[in-house]
Parts: C-alpha cells; sequence; structure tokens
C-alpha cells in the first residue's frame, strides 16, 4: 500500500478516473499510514470511518462517470476550518469541544469536488505561530530530521500539522490559512509547496478569524500542480464573505509547465539580510540562474519599505486578533470558567482558555488599539501598510511579473529553540513572507534544495494581484530543476 | 515606548484576561519587547499617506435586505457552555 500514498494528488486523480485504483483503496492506505505515524502528532483528530464513507461515495460517483475534480482525493484539513458535525477547536483550549453547524465555505468546495476527509490537522494556537509550539494539543514533528541526528524539528507553523503530514505522505494534499506566512513557512521547512492566494481569492467564511485583513486560505501539497489543482477547488465568489472577490476562477493546471520566457522577474535587493546563512543565498542565486536559463529576464528591484513590514505586521495583527477573539467569552461556545459574576467569569474563562501566545497577542493588540495610542501604533501601521503595498504598485508598473526571494531566513529549527525568552526571535521567521500579506499579493512557495545538513530550503515567488497563474509557472519551472524532497521516515 | 506594571493590569481588565499578580512582570517584560520591535516604524516619513482600509480596492458587495437563514434556534445553542429554554445562561448582571 505503500505506493498509494507515495503517489501526487494529479497521479491519484488520473488512476481513479480510469479505474485503476479505488477511492477506497486510496482512503485505506492513507487511513493507515495516518494511523502510524501518531509520533508526528500531526493530526488532532482523525476521521477513518468518514473517509471510507465518502471515499464508497466518490467510487459510486466515478462508476457512474459523474466524478468531481476531486474524487477520491484523501485530504487533511486545517483546524482552522470548520467542519459541520466534526471537532474543531483553532488547537485552542478556549474552543474546547467546538462542534460546528456549519461548513467552511472552502472545505464545503473541496467535498461538492469529490474530496475525502482523513481528519484535522494541528496548528499553532488560533494560527499565532511559526513553530507549530503554540498549539493546546502539543507540538508537531517535521517528518525531517538533520542527517545524523534525532533531534526533533519544528515542521513550521502556524500550518505545521498540515505541512507535516503533506510531507510524511499521510495525505494528498491539505488546507492552510497564511496571516504572515504560515502556509509558505511551513511548506518551506518540509519541502512542500504552499501558495497563499490574493487576499479575496478564496472564502474566508467558516474558518477561524485570527487577523481578518491578512489571514487567506491556500492548500500545501507535494507539487506545484497538486496545489494548482486543489486551490482551483477551494477559491471563487461567495456571497457569504464581503471580501471574497467576485472574479472568476481560471484553470490554474493550465498554467503548470507553461512557457517563462520573456517574464520580468523583479529581484528586491531588500531581500539580502546581513548575517544570512550563505545556503539561503545559494539557493535564492539558483533559482534565479534556473529562471534565466528558462528564459525569463532578471530585473534588480527595491521595494524600500520591506524592514518595517514585519512591525507593522505586529501591530496590525493583534489589533485584529483583539478584536475577533473577543468572541471567546464563556457565553456561547467553548470553555467557561465561572466567576462570581459575568465579568469575573469572562476574565477567568479567557485567563485559562487562551494560551501565553495568544493572551501576549490580544493584550497587545488591546493596547495598540486603546484611547490615546490607536493614533501612533495602529494608525501609523496603517499607513505604513499604504507605503508597503505602494513599493510592490511600482515595481509591477514597471513591468514585472513576478519577484524571487528565499521563503525563510533559515531552515527548520529544533522544538524549544526559539522565542523562549524574547517573543521577537521567533517572529522573524516571517521576515521574507509578511510583506506579502501587508499587500494582499499572492505567493508561492516551493521547494529549491536542501541545505548543509539535508533539511529542505524553499524559494517564494510574489505575483500581481489575482495572478495566481504567473506563480505556477514559475513555480513549476523551478520545480523541474530543483526536483522533489521527500522525508526518510523514521515514525 | 513601554509600559509599567499598572499598564499591563488595565490592559488585562480591558482585554478581560485574568492576570496574576506574579505574571505581571513576566508580561511587562513580553510586551515591552513587542513595542520595542515596532518602535522602528517611528522613523517612516508617513506625511500625506493615507492608512489602508481594504488592500485590494474593491467595493462593499450589497444584497437585498431579507432573510436569509433562521430558524435554528437548536443548532445555535448547541455548543452553549449552559442553555435553558432557548435561552443562553450567564451569571447575574444586573441586580
Amino acid at each position: 500500500m505503500t505506493e498509494l500514498t507515495s503517489l501526487t494528488l494529479a497521479d491519484a486523480r488520473d488512476r481513479l478516473r480510469s479505474k485503476d485504483i479505488s477511492a477506497v483503496e486510496l482512503a485505506s492506505a492513507h487511513v493507515d499510514a495516518v494511523a502510524k505515524a501518531r509520533a508526528l502528532n500531526a493530526f488532532v483528530l482523525e476521521t477513518p470511518e468518514q473517509a471510507l464513507t465518502m471515499a464508497k461515495a466518490s467510487d459510486a460517483r466515478i462508476a457512474k462517470g459523474e466524478a468531481g475534480p476531486l474524487e477520491g482525493i484523501p485530504l487533511a484539513i486545517k483546524d482552522l476550518f470548520a467542519t459541520e458535525g466534526v471537532r474543531t477547536t483553532a488547537c485552542s483550549k478556549i474552543l474546547g469541544d467546538f462542534v460546528p453547524a456549519y461548513e467552511s465555505t472552502v472545505s464545503s468546495q473541496l467535498w461538492r469536488d469529490g474530496a475525502v476527509l482523513l481528519g484535522k490537522t494541528n496548528n499553532d494556537e488560533f494560527a499565532m505561530g511559526s513553530s507549530n509550539e503554540t498549539s493546546h494539543f502539543g507540538a508537531v514533528q517535521s517528518p525531517w530530521r538533520r542527517e545524523g541526528s534525532n533531534t526533533p524539528l519544528v515542521p513550521g507553523g502556524s500550518s505545521g500539522g498540515s505541512a507535516a503530514a503533506v510531507a510524511a505522505q499521510l495525505c494528498l494534499g491539505a488546507t492552510a490559512t497564511d496571516t504572515g506566512g504560515s502556509i509558505r513557512q511551513p511548506a518551506a521547512f518540509t519541502g512542500t509547496v504552499g501558495i497563499k492566494p490574493t487576499y479575496g481569492r478564496c472564502s474566508r467564511w467558516g474558518i477561524v478569524a485570527f487577523a481578518s485583513s491578512l489571514d487567506q486560505a491556500g492548500p500545501i501539497t507535494k507539487t506545484v500542480r497538486d496545489a494548482a489543482i486543489m486551490l482551483r477547488s477551494m477559491a471563487g465568489p461567495d456571497a457569504k464573505d464581503t471580501t471574497c472577490a467576485d472574479i472568476a476562477v481560471p484553470d490554474y493546471e493550465a498554467s503548470v509547465g507553461k512557457s517563462v520566457k520573456g517574464l520580468r522577474i523583479g529581484i528586491p535587493k531588500e531581500y539580502r539580510l546581513d548575517g544570512m546563512p550563505f545556503e539561503i543565498e545559494k539557493i535564492w542565486t539558483q533559482g534565479c540562474d534556473w529562471l534565466k536559463a528558462a528564459g525569463a529576464e532578471l530585473v534588480d528591484v527595491s521595494l524600500p519599505h520591506t524592514k518595517y513590514a514585519l512591525p507593522a505586521y505586529y501591530i496590525v495583527a493583534p489589533a485584529e486578533a483583539s478584536s475577533n477573539l473577543a468572541r471567546y467569552d464563556g457565553v456561547r461556545y467553548g470553555l467557561r470558567v465561572p466567576g462570581r459574576d459575568i465579568t469575573d467569569m469572562y476574565e477567568k474563562t479567557r485567563a485559562e482558555g487562551f494560551g501565553a501566545e495568544v493572551r501576549r497577542r490580544v493584550m497587545i493588540g488591546t493596547y495598540v488599539l486603546s484611547a490615546g495610542y490607536y493614533d501612533a501604533y495602529y494608525l501609523r501601521a496603517q499607513k505604513v501598510r499604504t507605503l508597503i503595498k505602494r513599493d510592490f504598485e511600482q515595481c509591477f508598473a514597471q513591468g514585472v511579473h513576478a519577484m524571487l526571494t528565499p521563503a525563510t531566513p533559515s531552515a527548520s529549527f529544533g522544538i524549544g529553540e526559539k522565542g523562549g525568552a524574547d517573543p521577537v526571535e521567533m517572529y522573524l521567521n516571517d521576515v521574507f513572507t509578511v510583506t506579502v500579506n501587508m499587500a494582499g499579493l499572492p505567493g508561492i512557495a516551493v521547494p529549491a534544495g536542501t541545505d548543509a545538513q539535508g533539511l529542505p530550503l524553499g524559494l517564494q515567488l510574489i505575483g500581481r494581484p489575482f495572478d495566481e497563474e504567473t506563480l505556477f509557472a514559475l513555480g513549476s519551472a523551478i520545480e523541474r530543476e530543483a526536483g522533489h524532497f521527500v522525508a526518510k521516515p523514521w515514525w | 515606548m513601554s509600559v509599567d506594571a499598572q499598564t499591563v493590569r488595565r490592559i488585562a481588565r480591558l482585554a478581560r484576561i485574568a492576570v496574576a499578580e506574579d505574571e505581571v512582570e513576566h508580561l511587562q517584560g513580553e510586551l515591552n519587547a513587542m513595542l520595542a520591535f515596532v518602535e522602528q516604524l517611528a522613523e517612516v516619513n508617513v506625511d500625506g499617506v493615507e492608512p489602508m482600509t481594504s488592500v485590494t480596492p474593491m467595493a462593499m458587495k450589497m444584497r437585498a435586505d431579507e432573510v436569509t437563514d433562521g430558524g435554528n434556534a437548536e443548532a445555535v445553542l448547541g455548543n452553549a457552555p449552559q442553555s435553558d429554554d432557548g435561552y443562553y445562561m450567564v451569571p447575574k448582571v444586573i441586580e
């Protein structure tokens, strides 16, 4: 059965359609793989019975010639997406045993297209983190380890469970969300592909909110083609989300493998950080050479406000989070800790229900929005955000089609290694990805090589608004040269 | 700017999160680390710059003002920690 879990989503789809394999066989192989990989802690809830029931229905539809675009494809869903009748907690104690009475728009579209639910994946609590260590269900272990070492490594975050599940071949794809890098950073750490589409491309309805002006859903997959297939099902207009764009979704798969000849690729000089590891520099140069050889034209560009993106993010995102998380009050759902009056109940519930990172961000967000500080912090950060977006717009106006940057400033690190004394140390992980959220642009992380210890490193491509197609074309050009990266099982 | 212990207690109150007295100093350190990090925004010239209100240029979608959902009281109350007779139950609010 090993063979079935090593298939790509595209190959599995084709073999299901030709009736070479059945959806039940495919689902069973993945259900077994999930059960054998509990040491990774990638799943916070397994749904094997649901998977087999859905797979049986898929086989029936395939037999009738009614297969959807994702018919019979076993997927994992980040625990931030509400799944009807299936516990959804955002990996927070405060959501306790919350069982939604509704389905998120994105996941409902996956089921509409025939996909099969394997279970819910682990993430940083409320998606706040870059290592999947803030989850109430505990840290996720990356399927990757340094050569000759048993040190447990982080899979990145916040979509660490999704990235680990894909990298360990427990599913053919997984949903994820990205507020400051939470799709692209874990993809880069695990040798998988992750795309955060343009803000507004996927509906946010039914996804537990972190920072509403930054949150976007996207897939993590084994290949660029798989990401294109999955995003097409996830994306599209939704009347239930007023920020979801009324723009038709193209056939992304058609862009995979398309020529990149004549495309102008910006190389932003501000992404060359002091003290950046030599290996990151090396794969970046390598990526430039690959795109050049494929016929793209490289141009040096400047995004002068890059260094302010991360500090501005740490005002805007906590501010929005403090507002969004006000709903967890112990009244309508989730945890309730009794108090002597209603305020005492609120305060005790939230103190016990939120983990340290969430509490920290809610408090900083409350502070920057409070009377007397709003202008100095929040308003100024929103002005800086305008400048960050303007930097990109000016480059695109000069004919740049996309930009190439490293995805992360380092490879994966050990569990417990970062952010202990100073939270900012952990935040710096997102230095290359956060600009893209601040400007609402699409960004894809594609594996491009390994470091000296054998750990995957990724490159990021940043596109024009609603031009994910160019990212799929460029991403597949890099993938063609870099090849694929598969972790050696130790679990 | 940095926060003192009194401000930490005030923020905790505003955020409705109980903070024990022995946590204040630690939290103060963490919040000040974050504030020190965002301090660099002060050097950006933002004169005449509009604050961002929408990351992609889009007009707010409008829809007809009509009922599209409802009548699901049981489902709505399904996850309530405490409910009775179609209501959420909370501690007494008005004396």
